[in-house]
């Protein structure tokens, strides 16, 4: 692929990793669920560019348009949009920016040590119908299962959420 | 005989007392008792059909059933639930299903009313099951069992009033008693079992194994260890018959419902050890001559003892159990002296006689509403049939002919006379104080001045069974025991003779000094308070228990319990505690905090995968 | 975009992780706590499709286990915002440190 790509991927890839520190730190909640927003969608890009335009349609859909939807709803539930939000206690600060960056030292070491070596071959076209017919397939390499057990998962998170967020009936 | 007729004399008590058990509380009235009662007639008339089988000899005069197989413990011990029947357990077992229906049959007038009426009859049944499978035991486990079924139900029966705080006591007492008794029975059969390597009556009585065993010649203390054994398996039998030292329980026993103590302290579980000495005599005669001795001196002690006190006693109840105490120190010396057929003939006869003195007694409480004799007199004007229903146990326990006492305690005198002179004497003397005693309850209840009492006649269902007792008590002098046992007839009348002589002598002690009301002196002679007091036998019970157990051994082991096993415990939590309050702040609930150690311990996990472990 | 070394995309991936790990850490409200973990559970999908499309390019499982993984973010997202809205109407906060009751 073109140099190009290259670039829009170091490109997509800083403007993630700005929006991403940028959803974790803000003050204003708001602005926050909506800088998550722009990570996501960055991320989608990313997936468009290695061809996964399925996966890059669902990123969209359910995680820009279904829970950062949903997160926002929320906030506007519980908390006060205008107000700022207090900084975290500097002790806290300290503990999790010293364990997440030896941590991350630590993967980033691994990573930078580990010797991948790609099998070169050409990367598989999957048409949308190949996904489809995949995801309901019951022979080797297919998802029938996983499919029906994460159905199965959603209905018990849909009725669970219910269940949960509803009123609860006066005591008797 | 047929085992699926003959199960049923314990299915029904048994019945009876699961159902009063369960539901009786529910049922109206007197249906708990009428339940009871129609058990235990049936019964009754199941084991008198199968007396009269044996004694038309249609029947073999031994037989054995098992029921069922309980424990498989070795191929030779194996532990059934079953009868056997032979002369001694089919004379039990008549004696023990009439009185206990006769009993019954009382106890429904007697306790209508009562706060826990069902609850009686329950426990009752419960009784008379436990000790006709006691009585019917095939085997030593079997025995023991209902052993501790009847101990078990006469705690419970004393303890009826359960809100009265001496029932209770009494209960305690009666059961903790038994219950060392109990201990050394246990021991003693484990021991015969393992010296002949059997549980069955009937192969012990046959003396197998044994002989094998004599020729290793084990003993203890100068004495073989079947002795000891034997003499064990005694000790349980005094708990239960209340044979001193061991009978302080007894008297206290009294405090139970009245019918309790005709039943169970007078006719049937008090003579269980008897009975047991009984069921293996031909061991007891041929291996334990000493184990023989030590019954008769017992019983011998017992019944002078006994006969002493209840000259001093001035509770109706309390002078009958000492009298039953008396009389079974008689059995229990006939059996020491081999006079078999003769303590079982006053087995036999006092079961009547004793039961019907206790439900007289039953009957003039009901009236009188008091159990002190010093505050009745003159009943016998209030009461005529009950008097003359008294009298005639009184004249039967006194030995005057012809009512049936004269002639067993004239049995168990022959044997004794045989056997050893000084018990001979002992046992006149015995004779001579129970008429005394008994002729001094007689006229201090029955004559004196008149009291105003205003009498109710005795319920029909009260009269009934004493007026039958009454009748017994006259015919099975005569009749009854021989169809279980021959007796001897013998021709020498001076036995006979002495002893009725020795009887009137006491009756007549007792009419000079109580027919008439005396002024009582104040000044009591020591004696006399000793006698009164027992002799002083709880006392000393409760000295030693109190004093020596509990002072010296009990509490130093409660202080080292409290101090060092407690102590240790206590101390061992309080550093459990302290660490855990040091501790706990890590548990502060804060969900970032547990995140934080949950990823550094994956990112050291990792740590540890990549350059550690590797 | 064949051109980018695997390393880079990782670490990125990596460093996608460490910042929702780090919003996670000190996010005082649970909102935005959850916004960490959707970021966190985002960096594992593009792990997920690097090393599928990168180093095995012939295989499309990452592309099914992303999806999955995007899925299951849908129903804790669900589940976890409905626990919030319940919490608020407890408590009338969704402030994390007050939620102690797991506390000794």
């Amino acid at each position: 692929m073109s140099s190009a790509g290259t670039y829009l991927f170091y490109f997509f890839a800083a403007l993630v990793l700005a929006s991403s520190i940028a959803a974790v730190t803000s003050r204003r909640i708001l602005r926050a669920a909506v800088y998550l927003l722009f990570a996501l969608a960055g991320t989608a890009a990313f997936y468009f560019m290695v061809d996964y335009f399925f996966l890059a349609a669902v990123q969209l859909l359910v995680y820009a348009g279904g829970i950062v939807v949903l997160i926002i709803f929320s906030i506007l539930l519980t908390s006060d949009i205008h107000e700022k939000m207090e900084k975290p206690a500097p002790l806290k600060v300290v503990a999790s920016l010293a364990l997440v960056l030896t941590s991350f030292g630590l993967i980033a070491f691994v990573i930078s040590n580990f010797d991948f070596m790609p099998s070169g071959d050409a990367p598989t076209k999957l048409s949308m119908r190949e996904v489809g017919k995949t995801l309901l397939s019951y022979s080797e390499g297919g998802y029938v299962l996983p499919f029906e057990v994460i159905s199965i998962v959603l209905l018990a998170a849909l009725a669970g959420a219910i269940v949960i967020a509803k009123r609860n009936p006066p005591a008797t | 005989m047929e085992a699926n007729t003959v199960i049923w004399i314990f299915i029904l008590p048994l019945g009876a007392f699961i159902l009063n058990g369960l539901i009786g509380k529910h049922l109206p009235g007197r249906t708990p008792g009428w339940i009871a009662v129609t058990a235990m007639g049936a019964a009754t008339v199941i084991t008198w059909i199968e007396v009269y089988r044996f004694v038309r000899l249609d029947e073999p005069a031994f037989y054995q059933h098992h029921f069922f197989t309980w424990l498989n413990i070795t191929a030779r011990i194996t532990i059934k639930a079953g009868v056997l029947t032979d002369p001694l357990s089919l004379m039990m077992m008549a004696v023990v299903t009439t009185v206990s229906l006769l009993v019954f049959l009382y106890s429904i007038d007697y306790m209508k009313g009562e706060q826990g009426y069902a609850r009686f009859f329950a426990f009752l049944s419960l009784f008379s099951f436990s000790m006709l499978g006691l009585v019917a035991a095939p085997n030593l486990i079997q025995l023991y069992m209902c052993w501790e079924l009847v101990g078990l139900s006469s705690y419970l029966l004393i303890g009826f009033y359960y809100q009265k705080p001496e029932a209770v006591a009494a209960a305690k007492k009666a059961f903790i008693v038994t219950r060392f008794a109990d201990f050394g029975f246990l021991t003693g059969i484990l021991l015969l079992s393992g010296i002949t390597g059997t549980i069955q009556i009937e192969e012990l009585n046959h003396f197998s194994g044994i002989p094998d065993f004599f020729s290793q010649q084990a003993t203890f203390l100068g004495l073989s260890s079947i002795t000891w054994a034997m003499a064990l398996i005694f000790i349980g039998g005094a708990g239960k018959s209340a044979m001193f030292p061991l009978h302080i329980w007894l008297p206290d026993a009294m405090e139970g419902p009245t019918p309790v103590s005709a039943l169970i302290h007078a006719a049937t579980m008090v003579v269980a050890g008897v009975f047991l000495v009984a069921r293996l005599f031909p061991l007891y005669q041929a291996f334990a001559p000493q184990a023989l001795d030590f019954i008769a001196l017992i019983g011998a002690f017992s019944l002078l003892f006994a006969a002493i006190i209840a000259c001093a006693q001035t509770d109706i109840k309390r002078i009958l159990a000492f009298s039953t105490m008396s009389q079974i120190g008689y059995m229990m010396l006939a059996l020491g002296a081999g006079g078999y057929a003769a303590s079982l003939f006053h087995l036999f006869t006092h079961a009547f006689f004793k039961a019907l003195l206790f439900l007289g007694a039953g009957a003039i409480i009901h009236v009188v509403h008091t159990q002190h004799i010093e505050q009745m007199g003159g009943l016998r004007k209030v009461m005529p049939v009950t008097h003359v229903l008294f009298l005639i146990a009184c004249l039967a326990i006194a030995g005057i002919p012809p009512f049936a006492g004269f002639f067993s305690k004239d049995e168990i005198l022959i044997a004794v006379y045989a056997h050893s002179k000084v018990y001979f004497a002992v046992a006149l003397t015995g004779a001579a104080l129970t008429a005394f005693y008994m002729f001094r309850l007689y006229f201090k209840v029955f004559w004196h001045q008149s009291k105003e009492v205003h009498a109710h006649p005795a319920p029909v269902l009260m009269m009934v069974p004493m007026i039958v007792l009454a009748v017994a008590s006259v015919i099975t002098g005569f009749t009854g025991f021989n169809l279980f046992y021959p007796l001897a007839g013998h021709h020498d009348f001076t036995v006979p003779f002495t002893s009725v002589i020795v009887a009137l002598t006491g009756i007549t002690t007792a009419g000079v000094l109580y027919l008439k009301k005396r002024e009582k002196p104040e000044q009591r002679p020591l004696l006399y308070r000793v006698v009164q007091n027992k002799f002083y036998i709880d006392e000393v019970y409760l000295f030693v228990t109190k004093n020596i157990i509990f002072r010296s051994i009990a509490f130093p082991i409660a202080w080292f319990d409290r101090h060092v096993v407690d102590g240790f415990m206590n101390a061992l939590a309080r550093v459990t505690q302290s660490f855990s309050q040091k501790i706990k702040f890590l548990q502060s609930g804060q969900v970032q905090q547990y995140a934080w150690v949950f990823m550094a311990g994956a990112a050291a996990l990792i740590f540890m995968l990549m350059f550690i472990v590797r | 975009m064949t051109g980018i070394p695997v390393e880079h995309l990782l670490i990125f991936s990596a460093l996608m992780f460490f910042i929702g790990m780090y919003g996670f850490l000190t996010r005082k409200n649970l909102v935005t706590m959850l916004i960490g973990i959707e970021l966190m559970l985002n960096a594992v999908n593009i792990n997920l499709v690097v090393i599928d499309r990168f180093v095995y390019p012939k295989q499309t499982d990452g592309l099914f286990f992303a999806m999955f993984v995007i899925a299951v973010a849908a129903a804790e997202a669900a589940v976890a915002i409905a626990i919030f809205i319940n919490l608020y109407r407890n408590i009338r906060s969704v402030d994390v440190e007050k939620v102690n009751e797991m506390k000794y």
